[in-house]
């Protein structure tokens, strides 16, 4: 009886939508991985465990619950953050990680979820006077914690928390004309943002215009990529057959490159099924956020939605060569267990949300 | 602003969602227009890409074809050996491993100074040799240190070899290491892909004159390898094709035998079988060890071979140019007979000089030969009935006839490196020299040219060309050294077809005479001491002439005394009546013809017609002996030295 109540419990918030796509996703997840790295498959079924985990915990946390903690866990982000730009560790030219002792940890990672929860908590507050002066704080908010990581500096991770805090104040109604006033400010001052970035990060930008240029050194990656997903053609060379992941010619392909992976065994038919899946699962993610009941809910889900969004977004388009190379991997896909966990603490808390949306209304 | 409709609010909401959604549809059909870019419309393209990442070509070198003589007794061959080979682009810090190396095998101040220069010119990722020819022993050591050295490898590699070393050596040739000029040879013949993974390539001789027949096919294997490089899997593999196989007209041991007989003096001999042009024998002295170029020659050796008085890097039988001296006599006379100029029985009186234009041309012997007829003027190698004779018969007759012989042209031997000569003549003159005063002819340069001397200038091929078109009545073939070409793979022989030239009209008559004459010489003339007790019949003539590059060159003494006495020649065949042997001998500063150059001739007929070896080393003393009968001096050997007649 206890057990079953439990089990009562534990199940009643699982969305069976959201539960099945995101279980396609990692059953193509373990056959990407396997592929391009088969001895890591164990760990990968670790990380997911633990993820659904996570998942489990947070569709038990009620919106009311991560309201509370919205303001703490970003407190304690931003002091992990400044931490980190004093006393972090540098790996590869980076100073990303925080030495505890017991373990390394990336505070940035932790801001890719704090950030939505922090600005939805901020509009919710503020909600019966939105006017401009509280988009203006939201917009402090949000750059003072990308600024830092920028400069550590994670490109890849700065995008994904900018673009999860611009969704919230997307959502939140910002006027379409300061949206505008943005797009045409950000155009005017890219020539002096391009003397702001580092020189790899420039260097990955010219090497998406051109790879060919280097291709021995910067450009290899993009081009190896491009040839695995070109080679692959309509139906792929099947699982284990890519001669490019297989003989070792795509770089980081259990990690950031696995889509090249998949790209090439499975085809045009494999990509299209991936891009499936993720609209599948951003629409159920809409569906949960349309039906919200509180503002915080509402800006919360759609951030997260938009989150798998610009995750898949970014790293698909990258690996195919239309984006620079940024560190951002497939979501559900790619080999490591923080943007795994991320992802499903974000699956967790639109369960949470949906779960909650008439106890709020009532 | 005012309270705002919690609904309105949420219309808001779901209006923005609805956009995002739009959004991210576009997004996504971007994304999936890229892929069915890439995927559809370009998927051929990155295919092609995908296959050559993944599959490398490895050449297989073939076995470069043997070089036999006649008689199939190997003159280069190859053999395996291990090399100890660095790629450096897999080697970070090169000087640091081959310290370490160092410690493993020995490893000298000459090998690293030579794979400093492989290093510099070699272009992609090939490996390169730092030691060649490992022992068992030293294999054995690296192999159990080679976990120590990535990038490097031991390797089997066939190397040249010249198993008569100094023998030979101009004939032969050799092979060396790839560089520009023999990279545009390849793609003139449009090889390059035969001489993929070649590293060596025959630079002179035999070697290089057959590049292609020797070289083979090269074959392929299909690999298929990762990222690294590292081959994963054999694809396919077309097996090399060996290269052919030349057998060579020369006969190894004759050729030992000149160069015996030689000993340390330098010069040359060529010695032809006149009935097909092929080379018996072709000698320059002294050599050089063709193996030492073989994996790269070191500075040392090369600064020897180059820097050496005694050039043996020259291929003296086919670009030193001399005045041919008095075998030029045979041919004069044959002139004046098929001219009409002379008969046979008609004499002159020889005073010891012949005056023309108020200067006198004297000859060798003083107080001269008196009456002196045709046969006689061969026989003991009478100067002034050559000088009235070449007045006689004029330049242009002389030019004309002589031209017929090969004289003046490339005989066409199948070997790099011939030099024309000079057959002088007024139309040569104008060409040669631009002033007006010296491109004039002068009556009095024709006399000297008689005797072989003037601007006469001809090489030791020239001559045995010449010597066996008379041996063979006028018949004249190419002079050549390869005989036949083996195919290695089908057996199938190719031989090098001799076909006459040209045949000289040349009156039976008098081609009899002058062999008659010239059986004298060794019978009871010049060539008489040197033939005395021949099994056989010989016919020859001697000479001694001034090699005009010495002039000008300070007399001193010791050495270089030495280089400025006479160079001695002597022309021969044998048997007289039915010629398998024709020759050409030329000893640089040897002093006279009969008494330096005979007696090497007289040793080769001796081995090629009767297999005698000879006992003794030919003598290279030089004191002066009465029965010879020197050539005199020219009056004046220089071309450009215009005050003959004075």
């Amino acid at each position: 009886m206890n057990i079953r109540h439990l089990w009562q419990r534990l199940v009643a918030p699982l969305d069976p939508p959201l539960m099945l796509i995101s279980g396609l996703l990692l059953a193509y997840a373990l056959l990407a991985v396997s592929s391009a790295s088969s001895d890591r498959i164990g760990a990968q079924i670790l990380n997911m465990l633990v993820a659904l985990t996570v998942m489990c915990l947070a569709s038990q946390t009620s919106p009311q619950k991560l309201m509370r903690f919205a303001l703490p866990i970003f407190a304690f982000g931003m002091l992990l953050l400044i931490a980190v730009a004093l006393f972090g560790d540098i790996s590869k030219g980076a100073r990303r990680w925080l030495n505890l002792g017991f373990m390394r940890i990336q505070p940035s990672e932790i801001m890719k979820i704090a950030m939505p929860l922090m600005l939805a908590w901020y509009f919710q507050k503020h909600e019966t006077h939105l006017r401009l002066r509280e988009y203006a704080v939201a917009a402090l908010i949000l750059l003072v914690p990308v600024a830092l990581i920028a400069r550590q500096p994670d490109l890849g991770t700065a995008i994904l928390v900018l673009a999860a805090g611009f969704y919230v104040i997307f959502f939140a109604g910002l006027p379409w004309l300061v949206i505008i006033g943005i797009v045409a400010a950000a155009a005017a001052a890219t020539p002096m943002t391009w003397s702001l970035l580092h020189d790899y990060q420039r260097n990955r930008i010219l090497t998406l215009f051109n790879p060919e240029a280097d291709p021995l050194g910067k450009g290899f990656h993009i081009i190896q990529s491009t040839i695995a997903i070109g080679s692959g053609g309509i139906l792929g060379k099947g699982w284990g057959q890519g001669t490019q992941a297989q003989l070792e010619f795509i770089p980081e392909r259990h990690t950031d490159f696995i889509f090249a992976v998949l790209s090439e065994e499975f085809g045009l038919i494999g990509n299209t099924l991936l891009l499936v899946l993720y609209v599948l699962l951003i629409g159920r993610s809409m569906m949960i956020a349309a039906n919200a009941p509180t503002l915080f809910t509402r800006l919360l889900a759609g951030s997260i939605t938009m989150i798998f969004f610009t995750y898949a977004f970014v790293n698909m388009g990258m690996v195919s060569g239309i984006l620079p190379v940024v560190g951002v991997p497939l979501p559900f896909i790619s080999y490591g267990g923080t943007a795994l966990v991320t992802l499903f603490l974000g699956i967790g808390i639109l369960m949470s949300i949906h779960k909650h949306r008439m106890l709020v209304r009532k | 602003m005012e309270f705002k409709n919690p609904e309105q609010e949420n219309e808001r909401f779901r209006h923005r969602l609805l956009i995002a959604g739009g959004f991210v549809l576009l997004a996504f059909s971007a994304l999936f227009g890229r892929f069915f870019w890439l995927q559809v419309v370009q998927h051929d393209y990155y295919q092609t890409r995908a296959e050559d990442n993944r599959i490398s070509l490895v050449p297989i070198l073939p076995n470069r074809g043997l070089i036999l003589d006649r008689n199939g007794v190997i003159m280069a061959r190859n053999y395996s050996a291990y090399t100890l080979e660095i790629t450096p682009s897999r080697v970070a810090d090169l000087d640091t491993m081959i310290d370490s190396l160092a410690q493993v095998i020995e490893i000298r101040m000459k090998d690293r100074k030579r794979f400093r220069k492989l290093l510099e010119e070699s272009k992609n990722f090939e490996s390169l040799p730092i030691r060649t020819r490992l022992s068992d022993d030293e294999v054995a050591r690296f192999i159990a240190n080679r976990y120590r050295f990535p990038g490097v490898d031991i390797k089997a590699r066939l190397f040249r070899q010249y198993p008569y070393v100094e023998s030979a050596s101009h004939l032969l040739g050799y092979i060396g290491r790839i560089n520009d000029n023999d990279i545009e040879r390849i793609e003139d013949k449009e090889a390059e892909d035969n001489y993929r993974g070649t590293e060596h390539i025959g630079k002179t001789g035999v070697e290089q004159k057959y590049e292609f027949d020797l070289h083979g096919q090269t074959g392929f294997e299909q690999v298929e390898v990762d990222a690294g490089g590292h081959a994963v899997r054999l694809l396919s593999r077309i097996p090399p094709v060996a290269g052919n196989n030349l057998t060579l007209t020369v006969d190894s041991k004759l050729q030992a035998v000149v160069e015996q007989a030689f000993g340390d003096r330098r010069g040359a001999l060529v010695a032809i079988e006149p009935s097909t042009g092929g080379i018996l024998a072709l000698v320059s002295m002294p050599g050089f060890d063709p193996n030492l170029f073989v994996d790269g020659i070191d500075s040392q050796n090369w600064d020897a071979l180059n820097t050496s008085l005694d050039k043996p890097m020259v291929n003296r039988a086919l670009s030193g140019g001399y005045p041919p001296g008095s075998t030029f006599k045979p041919y004069m006379a044959l002139a004046a007979l098929e001219l009409g100029k002379r008969t046979p029985q008609q004499t002159i009186f020889d005073p010891g000089y012949y005056n023309f234009g108020g200067h006198q041309f004297r000859d060798d012997k003083k107080g001269g030969h008196g009456t002196v007829d045709m046969y006689k003027s061969i026989v003991e190698s009478c100067d002034t009935y050559y000088y009235m004779l070449a007045n006689d018969l004029g330049i242009d007759n002389i030019a004309a006839f002589m031209g017929q012989f090969g004289f003046g042209s490339r005989t066409g031997i199948d070997i790099e490196g011939e030099s024309q000569g000079v057959l002088p003549s007024p139309a040569w003159k104008k060409k040669r020299f631009k002033r007006p005063e010296q491109q004039r002819w002068y009556a009095g340069e024709t006399i000297s040219i008689g005797i072989g001397q003037g601007y006469n200038t001809y090489t030791p091929i020239q001559l045995a060309q010449a010597v066996a078109t008379l041996a063979n009545n006028g018949i004249m073939y190419r002079p050549h050294v390869v005989k036949f070409i083996t195919d290695t793979r089908t057996g199938v022989v190719t031989p090098i077809e001799p076909r006459p030239l040209r045949t000289i009209p040349l009156k039976p008559q008098n081609i009899e005479f002058i062999k008659q004459a010239m059986i004298g010489v060794n019978k009871e003339g010049t060539g008489a001491r040197a033939f005395a007790g021949a099994e056989y019949v010989s016919a020859g003539k001697t000479g001694t002439a001034q090699m005009f590059s010495l002039k000008g060159e300070k007399y001193t003494e010791g050495r270089v005394k030495e280089r400025l006495r006479d160079h001695a020649l002597f022309i021969a065949f044998a048997p007289a009546d039915q010629p398998k042997i024709a020759l050409a001998v030329l000893v640089e500063n040897g002093g006279f013809g009969a008494q330096a150059a005979a007696p090497i001739a007289r040793q080769v007929f001796d081995y090629y017609l009767l297999g005698k070896l000879p006992h003794a080393p030919a003598p290279t003393d030089d004191t002066e002996e009465e029965e010879d009968v020197p050539d005199a001096p020219p009056p004046n050997p220089l071309p450009d030295d215009k005050v003959i007649v004075r």
